[in-house]
């Protein structure tokens, strides 16, 4: 874990309103794995007292960028970041994806651009196999050729079903993995909660490995304030699990879900 | 060329080599920030309150942001006395930096059980006493706001240690002297100024308050000011000395509670803002010490004007 004055080296709209910020970071570029995360400091967000976590889309030896939509206050005023410009950066942060077991398949699910925290280990897994993304419309699937041309089968989704499939991303994983044989296939996901669960439970009910990437509001990043905890089963109950440090990738069979 | 200023303080018994320590819930245990922040440049670290038994804290959201500041509902949850011990204290010893562990507790018998658990480590260099948290329902605040209560807390810690204790006070009394007085006279060696102030905030779209517990307490530069006058005014009665907290973020900030009366400081918020706070604070003081031409950074503790 360091903390980097980053520069900013290209800040650019990637899709539609989602934007692609990359970051000149030499101290933590070359430590990130897959499914960690970056704690930002927003340049110029006056009053605001704490930093912004991105989960880290791609990094290398020298730079990481990350993907992000205009969702609040934050994420608002990063629109005004301009290439040069300074960025204070913690990372990398949080506990990633594990390699995938031997012999199973990986299958990589997404909502919206929560396949950005995937794309790290969709690039590491040694095997690829099916990347199902999921979105409200088609302007919401993003990265679709980048998975392609790291060789996974991507297979899209969309609520209105303006691109892909009509319908939610279980949709179509429900059939794929009714046509799998059983214990061969592991998930890797990242999107919104009930997306998750959602993945998390078929996981638990047809007896495979589930990695889930929760996302929580947070605030220190690094453990110590114990803001984004979220229920994690123990052999007696359940403890409070830190999304930043602990996370924020857990096993879906860890999860107490709440909601 | 003006000599290299003096930076010790002294709390009661504790000696720190600069007057600069973290605010408790804010830093952890110790290990989470030590990447980051080399621990053996503060002047102490303060770690988060640990009561007698293991506590499991409030729901989530657990805190929200507001205008140069939060609101925390955190709840104190904790290892408990005894898992700090084993859990965190091994850690220490790599260490030199004075350990300050916060204690609370929901009656006076907890909170002279855990004092009782943290008084035989010798690595525990001194209890600061949560009288006041603004976010646990049974005992918490009011032990900080109701001055009966307040002294036989004060008087149980006191009663089971040695080492140096530091009562932290609830911001919201109508008279912090009181307190700060009571503390004394119970045989504190210091009273911390302040801890988080009682708010709340609500979603106009939900119509609920946007944490679990409902109201929380406010802390960050929104509170400086409150903190600065609370300082000022408990300094004028007591002779033990005052660590003062609330917002700071700069040297600068940290100056003004020295001059306000303060014989230490906390940095709180400020490190989820950005880590290096306490040690650029720690610069930021020595240097305008010695651009000031001030011997010891103790020659500048309550020396406001008018």
């Amino acid at each position: 874990m360091n903390q980097e004055k980053t520069t900013v080296l290209e800040h650019r709209i990637f899709q539609g309103e989602y934007r692609l910020l990359k970051l000149s970071a030499p101290a933590i570029g070359p430590l990130v794995q897959p499914g960690q995360f970056v704690h930002l400091k927003i340049p110029r967000l006056k009053n605001a007292v704490l930093r912004r976590p991105f989960s880290v889309f791609k990094a290398d030896a020298e730079s990481l960028s990350i993907l992000y939509k205009a969702v609040g206050q934050g994420t608002e005023a990063m629109r005004d970041i301009a290439p040069g410009e300074p960025v204070d950066l913690l990372g990398p942060l949080g506990t990633g994806f594990p390699m995938v077991g031997q012999d199973n398949i990986p299958v990589l699910i997404a909502g919206g651009y929560g396949n950005a925290a995937l794309y790290l280990q969709a690039a590491a897994l040694p095997v690829k196999g099916v990347a199902f993304f999921g979105g409200r419309t088609a302007a919401d699937i993003l990265c679709v050729e980048e998975f392609e041309a790291l060789g996974w089968d991507v297979r899209v989704t969309t609520d209105d079903g303006s691109l892909g499939t009509q319908g939610l991303v279980t949709d179509a994983l429900d059939p794929w993995l009714a046509e799998q044989g059983a214990g061969a296939v592991e998930l890797f996901a990242c999107g919104p909660n009930a997306m998750l669960k959602a993945v998390g439970d078929r996981a638990i009910e047809k007896g495979l490995t589930a990695w889930l990437s929760m996302d929580r509001n947070m605030a220190c990043g690094v453990g110590a304030c114990l803001t984004c905890v979220i229920k994690r089963k123990t052999e007696t109950g359940w403890e409070w699990a830190r999304c930043c440090k602990d996370g924020p990738v857990f096993n879906a069979e860890e999860i107490l879900w709440d909601e | 060329m003006n000599k290299q200023p003096d930076m010790r303080v002294k709390i009661g018994s504790l000696e720190m080599k600069n007057p600069v320590t973290v605010a408790s819930g804010t830093f952890g245990y110790g290990p989470e920030y030590a990447d980051l922040v080399d621990l053996d440049r503060l002047g102490a670290i303060t770690v988060k309150g640990i009561s007698a038994e293991p506590h499991i804290g409030n729901n989530t959201p657990r805190t929200f942001e507001t205008a140069s500041g939060m609101l925390n509902a955190i709840g104190l949850p904790g290892p408990g006395a005894a898992g700090f011990c084993e859990k965190y204290l091994p850690f220490f010893e790599n260490y030199k930096v004075p350990l300050i562990v916060n204690i609370w507790g929901k009656t006076v018998e907890d909170y002279g059980r855990v004092t009782e658990l943290l008084d035989a480590p010798a690595r525990v260099d001194a209890l600061e006493v949560n009288v006041s948290c603004p976010n646990v329902k049974e005992g918490g605040a009011l032990y900080g706001t109701d001055v009966d209560l307040f002294r036989s807390v004060v008087d149980e810690v006191r009663s089971k240690t040695d080492k140096p204790i530091i009562i932290k006070l609830a911001p919201n009394v109508a008279d912090i002297k009181r307190f700060a007085l009571a503390a004394e006279e119970c045989g504190a060696d210091a009273v911390s100024i302040m801890n988080s102030y009682p708010a709340m905030a609500i979603n106009i779209e939900t119509r609920k308050p946007e944490l679990a517990n409902r109201t929380g307490g406010l802390s960050g530069p929104a509170i400086k000011p409150i903190a600065i006058k609370l300082v000022w005014e408990a300094a004028q009665v007591v002779n033990i000395p005052i660590i003062g907290m609330g917002g700071i973020y700069s040297s600068e900030d940290a100056l003004e509670f020295i001059i306000a009366g303060a014989t230490a400081v906390a940095v709180g918020t400020a490190n989820f803002t950005d880590p290096s706070t306490a040690l650029r604070v720690i610069d930021g003081i020595e240097s305008w010490l010695a651009a000031k031409g001030i011997a010891a950074v103790d020659d500048l503790v309550g020396t406001v004007r008018g």
